[in-house]
């Protein structure tokens, strides 16, 4: 099977976000990145696939040229190709991001796509859904477990929906799957693994290259913004049974909130 | 004739609230929208709970083939018949089914989009929209600079609406579900009929501290005496004491109920981005020096395996007296 696995580099969940002096953008410079948590479960899903089904792995980032280091850890896990669409700055819209990689994709038909279902630096979960309609195939997000048809013609997809329910989707190939975490424990690079990314060739793209540079942006970003500061409140004493009491008292009375 | 568009979400026979909450704004800003109903099971029920909100316009997007959700049902269904349209806007409440259908309609629009804002402003030109990122940490702005607005709005953040009592016109339009490759094949409902976190008004959330999953059961039992839905710690989550879709914070759903109660929870950087903007969040930790307090309206330092169960007596006091 030809496995693509979309991929993208944010900072890292531990990251302090600090906005730059005119509040257009965040303050990048002592920026840890790595691969967006969620990617991490779609490059092991396509791994795992890989193993049950046989075929090749090969993730596909677009982003800036820091986005090289992302492309090779998921190398060092075991993926076998790299593809990195090199954007100027971190400027592209979800949009443009989902003309860039839809592209590429289209020169290189896989018969499955997976993704994270969402970056956890925009939280935007749309790009998958940008691909999916700009290759016109099906897509399924927020999957939790895969089942390959025995045919590999099909699979089926376990969704999460709210309240605790699962859907449980069936869909034909291609077909591109938005991954939620538990849907595995994604493995470590290996240090041969890490020792044979670094080796590898990572095939670039510009926009030009692809056709898609003329594709303007449909949003515009500014004005990021601080969410206000929340201080430490009351403390409550006494025993647990007159702290209970207390609380419930507070939240009627104060806070009006039961 | 209105261009700005509501998509109504319904489950059950029943609106969703957030659709409500959305209306309620978009009237405050002057705006008479026209919702969009896809496969209801009883368009006059679902109208008159719009139209109780000020809803003047309501279109039902009708086909034997949309009864069932699908992600390429809805976006065909809504892009066909917004396509006849020239649509300024497009929003929805931002729950697992709109965040699932809407890019891909998005996307057929030829248009950017903005998922889980907690503003936006219809009104301007561009339409601009607010929606946090970074799990929350910071927030930014978006601007629709080309072509039509589509966006969701994270539920809870707005105020629900008064009554205002309409009869909304309802227009009803035969609608094709188009090409379905992807197709439900079975529904497993949850074993206990959960609330999604990200509607709760009340959310309580146990941490590692529980040391066990049969321990969540004095938060399951605390829950359900206020009728709370109950979240969990990412380091509760990866302890295998309670699943993922349970999980506050960063790799996990991000909420803002009325009041949100954190037992047993340290407060990672991570878990606070998740519940921070929460109206009143409470505290209970062993641990007086635990990051969680200085975000905490209420403060308990103590043993939550001797608060819990107190605070689950006087839940149930309180809920006998009412």
């Amino acid at each position: 099977m030809n496995i693509f696995v979309l991929l993208k580099q944010v900072p890292d969940t531990e990251t302090k976000i600090r906005l730059t002096g005119d509040s257009s953008g965040i303050e990048t410079s002592d920026i840890k990145w790595i691969v967006s948590p969620y990617d991490e479960f779609a490059i092991e899903e396509g791994l795992k696939t890989k193993e049950a089904q046989g075929g090749t792995v090969t993730v596909l980032t677009a982003g800036p040229d820091r986005c090289v280091d992302a492309l090779r850890t998921a190398l060092a896990m075991g993926a076998d190709n790299a593809m990195h669409v090199k954007t100027d700055g971190d400027t592209l819209d979800t949009f443009q991001v989902g003309k860039a990689l839809a592209a590429v994709l289209k020169q290189n038909n896989p018969d499955l796509i997976f993704a994270g279902k969402q970056g956890i630096d925009d939280d935007q979960a749309a790009a998958f859904g940008y691909v999916a309609e700009f290759l016109d195939i099906p897509s399924v997000s927020v999957v939790i477990k895969v089942e390959m048809a025995s045919d590999k013609k099909s699979l089926r997809a376990h969704r999460e929906v709210d309240g605790g329910a699962k859907h449980i989707i069936e869909s034909t190939l291609p077909c591109l799957v938005a991954v939620n975490k538990g849907i595995n424990s994604p493995r470590y690079a290996s240090l041969p693994g890490i020792m044979k990314a670094k080796k590898k060739e990572i095939k670039t793209f510009t926009l030009a290259d692809l056709g898609v540079a003329g594709e303007s942006a449909r949003v515009s970003e500014s004005a990021y913004a601080m969410p206000p500061e929340r201080s430490a409140g009351k403390k409550i004493d006494g025993d647990a049974a007159t702290q209970a009491k207390e609380l419930v008292r507070l939240l009627r009375e104060e806070a009006k909130v039961i | 004739m209105s261009d700005i568009f509501l998509v109504a979400e319904h489950k059950d026979g029943e609106l969703k609230r957030v659709t409500l909450e959305i209306l309620g704004e978009l009237i405050a800003q002057g705006i008479q929208p026209e919702v969009l109903v896809v496969g209801a099971p009883d368009i006059q029920k679902l109208a008159g709970a719009l139209g109780s909100k000020g809803a003047e316009k309501v279109v039902s997007l009708e086909n034997p083939a949309l009864a069932q959700y699908t992600t390429e049902g809805y976006a065909n269904a809504l892009f066909q018949y917004l396509s006849t349209k020239s649509p300024k806007a497009v929003v929805a409440g931002a729950t697992p089914l709109a965040k699932d259908f809407l890019p891909r309609l998005a996307a057929k629009l030829q248009a950017g989009m903005a998922n889980d804002c907690t503003e936006f402003n219809v009104k301007t030109s561009p339409i601009t929209v607010r929606r946090p990122v970074y799990a929350g940490k910071t927030s930014k702005q978006v601007s629709f600079v080309t072509g039509p607005a589509v966006f969701s709005v994270r539920p809870n953040v707005l105020a629900f609406p008064a009554d205002a009592q309409k009869t909304p016109q309802v227009e009803k339009v035969s609608a094709d579900a188009g090409n379905v490759r992807a197709k439900i094949v079975e529904v497993q409902a949850s074993a206990t009929k959960k609330q999604d976190l990200t509607e709760a008004d009340i959310i309580i959330s146990g941490g590692r501290s529980l040391k066990s999953a049969d321990n969540f059961k004095i938060i399951f039992d605390a829950a359900s005496a206020i009728g709370a839905a109950v979240g969990a710690s990412r380091a509760a989550v990866d302890a295998g004491y309670a699943p993922h879709d349970m999980q506050v914070g960063q790799t996990g759903k991000t909420v803002s109920p009325k009041l949100y109660i954190a037992c047993g929870i340290s407060g990672a950087i991570q878990h606070l981005a998740g519940m921070r903007t929460s109206k009143v969040i409470v505290a209970i930790n062993k641990d007086p020096e635990a990051p969680i307090f200085s975000k905490a309206d209420y403060g308990i330092v103590g043993d939550l395996f001797e608060v819990v169960p107190h605070l689950t007596e006087e839940f149930k006091k309180l809920r006998s007296q009412s």
